[in-house]
């Protein structure tokens, strides 16, 4: 009991060693994955001038610049650059993300495709898993299908007042008012994403609003989608990919977009990121991007609902 | 006030124009959207148990409680009674607030009694506390190893499992928090 520190077992990892080991094996077999297809290994800066701006990621500031939430605009430099196909494996932080599936440092691994579309990725992206774990085959259902079966409402024509008579039927209690999108990611975590773990499956689920485009490119259908896929592996959401949004102007708007919402909600807006602007009014070749949650591919293997079981060293002891 | 990542368990918040105590919560968020922090929260007055959702930016208040350490004086059998030992100021509190403490209360012991705008709404034990036995089988010599045990019941009402070698009259101490037996006091 005498722990003069006051720390007492915390020093210790809260992995097993076996996990751990888990977690190098399954590091070389992504390296060995790329380097069998002829992708390229890159490093960016983990510390950067600016931080992509998206309403509901905050980075975490330093005097010297910001950590970056993800390695997305430095890969698509270089894709721009004439790098060819290239991915990599790195630490990204989100501020205020903690949880029992989420840590504000955690290992992303993201790549780039050029000349392919978001449906040939998505089927790169199982084959990656599948070679990790067995996870078999994947069910892939359009995000207003999820809607429509786990939710009972259609997410394209559903209105804010539907959402929260919805909601409220659901036992779900807001202490302060919420618009759309914000009752959509409500059902999504309250819903579909229970809905899709009972499917014990994976899961794609493919062509979002466009309100929740991020940096995908938008298909005129009728409603217009975002072509834009999510992996969910046990109702845990595992990977992100996009048709990547090329255009230059589009992505500047959506960029000021993105700093106008974070403004509304009180957060600070960014500074844009003029190199990245710049390298797409320089040309990013079509391409599809995916990034994969590596610590929640290692949940997934080693069947645990605990982040911290797959890492080392999580917040709470870093 | 308090943002929605503050919101940790054991943390008192008020809603409502109400005392809560955070039972649980839990981070949710979906990719590139809304964090939410869903909480249940227990009624620090009437003990009831709800569930309520954050969404990042949200805030909320700091409930207006202090605890302050009271000896426990008697139950009058409607209220039992609490007293600052510096102040000698008493106060009250009813059946149900006491409800969960009340197998662990003595005379003359302190106890942590939470105070909302003044008023006594809850009290806590603290997490060891020293009872006589009052009624237990009789004791078996030199079993100090094999781990078995037999009922004991304390001075304030309580039941809890006794390693065989502990007799009837004799004081042990006990974990309030678990409400199991820590070894023989004086």
């Amino acid at each position: 009991m005498s722990c003069p520190s006051g720390h007492g077992q915390d020093w210790r990892p809260s992995a097993s060693l076996k996990a751990l080991q888990t977690r190098a094996n399954t590091l070389a077999t992504l390296r060995a994955f790329f380097q069998e297809r002829g992708v390229m290994e890159v490093e960016t800066p983990a510390l950067a001038s600016t931080a992509a701006a998206e309403s509901h990621l905050e980075p975490i500031s330093c005097p010297m610049g910001y950590l970056q939430t993800s390695p997305e605009s430095a890969m698509k430099r270089l894709l721009a650059a004439g790098s060819g196909p290239i991915y990599q494996i790195s630490h990204a932080f989100r501020s205020d993300e903690q949880g029992p599936s989420h840590n504000p440092e955690f290992t992303m691994l993201e790549w780039y495709r050029p000349g392919w579309s978001y449906h040939q990725l998505r089927q790169e992206v199982l084959d990656l898993v599948q070679r990790c774990m067995d996870c078999g085959p994947a069910e892939t259902i359009t995000y207003r299908a999820a809607f429509q079966r786990y939710a009972g409402v259609d997410p394209f024509s559903v209105t804010e007042e539907q959402l929260e008579a919805e909601a409220r039927q659901l036992g779900l209690t807001m202490e302060s008012s919420m618009d759309r999108d914000s009752w959509l990611d409500l059902l999504m975590v309250e819903r579909v994403e229970p809905g899709l773990a009972e499917l014990a499956r994976a899961v794609f689920i493919v062509d979002f609003p466009t309100s929740r485009a991020a940096m995908a490119q938008i298909r005129p259908d009728h409603p217009p989608v975002a072509e834009r896929f999510e992996l969910y592996l046990d109702g845990l959401e595992l990977a992100n990919g996009y048709q990547e949004l090329i255009d230059p102007k589009e992505q500047r708007h959506r960029l000021m977009e993105e700093n106008r919402q974070r403004h509304l909600r009180g957060a600070n807006p960014l500074p844009l990121d003029e190199r990245f602007l710049a390298a797409l009014d320089h040309g990013l070749p079509a391409c599809a991007g995916v990034a994969l949650g590596v610590d929640r591919l290692l949940m997934a293997e080693i069947e645990t609902k605990e982040i911290a079981q797959v890492m080392a060293f999580p917040k709470e002891r870093a | 006030m308090l943002n929605h990542n503050q919101l940790k368990q054991g943390t008192r918040v008020e809603i409502n124009d109400q005392p809560w105590i955070i039972v649980s919560a839990q981070f949710v968020k979906p990719g590139k959207g809304q964090a939410f922090t869903k909480i249940k929260i227990k009624n620090l007055v009437n003990g009831r148990v709800i569930d309520r959702t954050f969404k990042s930016g949200d805030m909320v208040p700091k409930a207006d409680v202090l605890d302050r350490n009271m000896q426990y004086l008697y139950n009058d059998g409607e209220l039992w009674h609490f007293m600052d030992p510096d102040s000698f100021e008493q106060v009250a509190i009813n059946a149900a607030q006491v409800e969960e403490v009340k197998l662990w209360l003595k005379d003359q012991e302190s106890y942590d009694v939470t105070l909302w705008k003044g008023q006594a709404i809850s009290v806590s034990p603290p997490a060891f506390v020293v009872f006589e036995i009052t009624d237990c089988d009789p004791g078996v010599r030199g079993d100090t190893v094999s781990g078995a045990t037999k009922p004991a019941t304390l001075e304030s009402g309580a039941v809890v499992k006794v390693p065989l070698f502990v007799n009837q009259g004799e004081k042990i101490k006990v974990d309030t928090r678990t409400g199991s037996y820590v070894e023989r006091a004086k």
